[in-house]
């Protein structure tokens, strides 16, 4: 009976650590959909975003480690702080602005360009906003402090408790980000359902000649994406960055999000969320069963191998569209 | 135009290359990715420490000190290139601050005749110089760790750890593994249960797992090996399900101010080891904003002055600047080569008077090394923070570690190496 308890509380946490898998997640589809660019530079969009925003959160001056390091005088803050609201949209427009010089300086020079190139052409920007964000904020673990509650849910704890007798771990930030992802899914699909631009971006996801015949201006459609995805790398970095400080690591939850778009279809924003689900859920149920017999630290190649069996049945991923080409 | 270039690429040269008078310390250095946050703070504490040593002494016995810094990301492949793009400068001592790179490099500095110092970290059998003859780890190495700490535990316990449950939370790496024999032979000397709970290094930000394993098994402390995101994650899901803070000690490299910071005030209470002193209250630190600081000339502005790993990479120029002093003295020159530096490490005697005159009183432990001893006494103490104030206070004295269970292992392990790279002992 304890192990079927235990193995209820690990089926929740896997699906919570899922919703933030598919936070990340989520940008690689938006951007891969409506350009089909892989963008490589998602995860560390993510750290960037996160960067920027505690960097304004501090009212830190840009860049204070480089003129630190060239002036040899300790150079830090402007003296004040930014409330975390406003904070976040100053971040989503300077990730809007990111998006912008991406398209200017980097994807309208290679249009019509093979994927391989776009693809080159993202690790290239990963590396360069790594490197950017490091001189630009420093290299400092930060304290991101948002207002989001940490920590167990002791309404969770004492309800199981009284249920099954034995009291689950649900961490507070979890279901916090389990709702924010769920308004987010809700808010995109309504974008692209309802908005002009919108729809817009799903004809050009659809077919790009025919959206161009039409009058759709494909940049503004990237610039457009590439905002949404920054926006998003905003949100994932936040719920990153809150639970173990804003650090170079964040880049690599990228590496999480690689089998959760193998299982859950490139292409498909609910594949992304119940993709992450399923890698949640499994990774954690094997270390749980599995990893203790075999010496632990499963959870990475586990994931993987999980991808790889859903990708022999079904390439395109779950929801993913089928490629037919016909001769 | 062709003797322009030639003159120009000579002149870029001559300013890139140290001066030949000087001694040359590289700094491997890591600034950029995962562990950019503790490798700056560690660089910035070791370039400040010589660069006072220069302005306020013109260097070590005359010879000024350069310290040319090569960025190896943490990554064993590029510290090996760093090793390899230096060496030729006349580098006279390597500290990598990476265990990885360490591994990588005894082969190389044994073959070149270089001496490698690795101040708690490393191969920790390398305390043995008849076997590692270029090859210096004191103060104190992991398995001095991972015994001052079941000591700690002892004393906390009247003595006895019978019927006790301990967790290791470990860094699936080689250095994270590195405790787990002698915390073994430690768990049959003593009698605890001791469950092993590795954490894979690329997904560290992760460790649900882990922590509902230790929730529901409830270990009466958890020892953790952790280092990078690794600490800060594992701190706050400690926090996040209740763990007590003050049954939670970390090795040296998971008790530094930016493991903690993030978890706030739920931080409080954490313990760490630590084999130096912390904080900025030591006369060093009055010279040091005299010539360094205040001038100017600190490392990236001085913004990390006083930290755990600042001070620890401080220390750890200390050290070698003490080494290369008694080679001076040894030798009778001052501009010493790396084979007389490895004589002044092997008869180095930092006592706690040169180290108060050092403007650091209390700060380490007694240093002495000989032929033999490469590792100096492993004694270590316990730090912990305190999330109010903001710092961390030392808890305990500096304890020796268990050598009659470490030295037994010390010799198995060096030699198994000496029988795998054809190493005859010394010192005899």
């Amino acid at each position: 009976m304890d192990q079927l308890l235990y193995s209820a509380e690990v089926v929740l946490n896997g699906l919570m650590t899922g919703v933030m898998y598919a936070l990340v997640a989520l940008g690689f589809v938006l951007i891969f959909k409506a350009s089909g660019v892989f963008n490589y530079a998602q995860g560390v969009m993510c750290l960037f975003a996160a960067l920027t925003l505690v960097g304004i959160m501090n009212g830190q001056v840009p860049f204070a480690p480089l003129l630190s390091a060239i002036t040899g005088n300790r150079i830090g803050t402007f003296g004040f702080t930014v409330p975390a609201a406003l904070a976040v949209l100053l971040t989503a427009v300077v990730m809007v602005g990111l998006a912008w010089l991406i398209n200017m300086l980097i994807l309208r020079h290679l249009v019509n360009q093979a994927p391989i190139i776009l693809f080159m052409a993202t690790i290239g920007l990963a590396y360069f906003l790594e490197g950017l964000g490091d001189v630009m904020w420093g290299a400092d673990v930060k304290v991101l402090d948002v207002g989001i509650p940490q920590g167990i849910s002791e309404s969770v704890e004492a309800w199981t408790h009284a249920v099954f007798g034995y009291g689950f771990f649900i961490d507070r930030l979890d279901i916090v980000a389990a709702v924010v992802a769920t308004l987010l899914v809700a808010a995109l699909v309504m974008f692209s359902q309802y908005t002009r631009q919108g729809r817009a971006m799903r004809a050009v996801a659809d077919d790009h000649q025919a959206a161009l015949s039409v009058g759709i201006s494909l940049r503004f459609i990237w610039v457009l994406v590439w905002s949404i995805a920054g926006f998003v790398a905003l949100v994932a970095g936040i719920m990153w960055g809150a639970k173990s400080g804003v650090q170079f690591s964040l880049s690599l939850i990228a590496l999480k999000a690689l089998p959760v778009l193998m299982l859950g279809g490139f292409t498909s924003i609910p594949g992304a969320i119940v993709g992450g689900l399923i890698i949640g859920v499994g990774e954690k149920l094997f270390e749980f069963w599995v990893g203790q017999l075999v010496g632990g630290a499963t959870e990475t190649w586990f994931a993987y191998v999980l991808a790889l069996v859903f990708l022999v049945f079904r390439p395109q991923g779950l929801f993913g569209e089928r490629i037919i080409e016909r001769v | 135009m062709n003797f322009r270039l030639t003159a120009l690429a000579a002149a870029a040269m001559m300013a890139a290359a140290p001066a030949l008078a000087d001694l040359v310390v590289p700094n491997l250095s890591y600034r950029t990715g995962p562990y950019a946050a503790n490798g700056t703070q560690y660089a910035d504490g070791f370039n400040d420490y010589f660069t006072l040593l220069n302005e306020r002494d013109g260097g070590i016995g005359g010879e000024r000190i350069q310290v040319p810094e090569c960025e190896t990301a943490y990554n064993t492949e590029k510290g090996v290139e760093c090793y390899e793009s230096t060496k030729g400068s006349g580098a006279i001592v390597y500290n990598p601050l990476s265990t990885g790179i360490t591994y990588q490099l005894i082969p190389k500095v044994s073959a070149d005749g270089i001496v490698l110092y690795t101040p708690g970290y490393g191969r920790t059998s390398a305390k043995n110089g008849k076997v590692f003859e270029w090859v210096f780890n004191a103060p104190a190495n992991y398995w001095d760790g991972a015994s001052v700490a079941i000591k700690y535990l002892l004393d906390q316990n009247g003595g006895s750890l019978e019927g006790k449950k301990i967790a290791l939370l470990y860094h699936n790496s080689a250095y994270g593994k590195e405790p787990i024999r002698t915390l073994q032979e430690l768990a049959e000397k003593h009698g605890y249960t001791l469950t092993e709970i590795p954490v894979d290094a690329a997904a560290g930000q992760e460790q649900k797992s882990q922590w509902l394993q230790i929730r529901r098994e409830q270990p009466d402390y958890v020892i953790m090996w952790g280092w990078g995101v690794m600490n800060q994650a594992a701190i706050q899901e400690a926090a996040n399900v209740r763990y007590p803070m003050e049954q939670f000690i970390g090795i040296w490299w998971s008790g530094s101010e930016p493991d903690v910071l993030p978890a706030g005030a739920a931080a409080n209470g954490y313990k760490a080891l630590a084999f130096h002193g912390v904080g900025q209250d030591y006369p060093i630190y009055d010279e040091l904003q005299e010539h360094v600081i205040a001038p100017g000339k600190a490392s990236q502005g001085g913004q990390h002055v006083g930290t755990v790993l600042y001070s620890r990479g401080m220390y750890a120029a200390l050290v070698i600047s003490e080494a290369i002093r008694k080679a001076q003295e040894l030798s009778g020159t001052a501009a010493i080569s790396a084979a007389q530096l490895r004589d002044g490490f092997e008869a180095l005697d930092i006592t706690p008077e040169r180290l108060a005159e050092l403007g650091l009183p209390d700060f380490g432990p007694p240093i002495t090394m000989s032929c033999e001893n490469h590792g100096g006494s492993g004694m270590a103490r316990v730090q912990q923070w305190d999330a109010s104030a903001g710092k961390w206070n030392l808890i305990t004295e500096f304890t020796e570690p268990d050598q009659e269970v470490l030295q037994p292992l010390i010799e198995e392990d060096s030699a198994a190496y000496a029988a795998e790279a054809g190493v005859t002992p010394r010192c005899s």
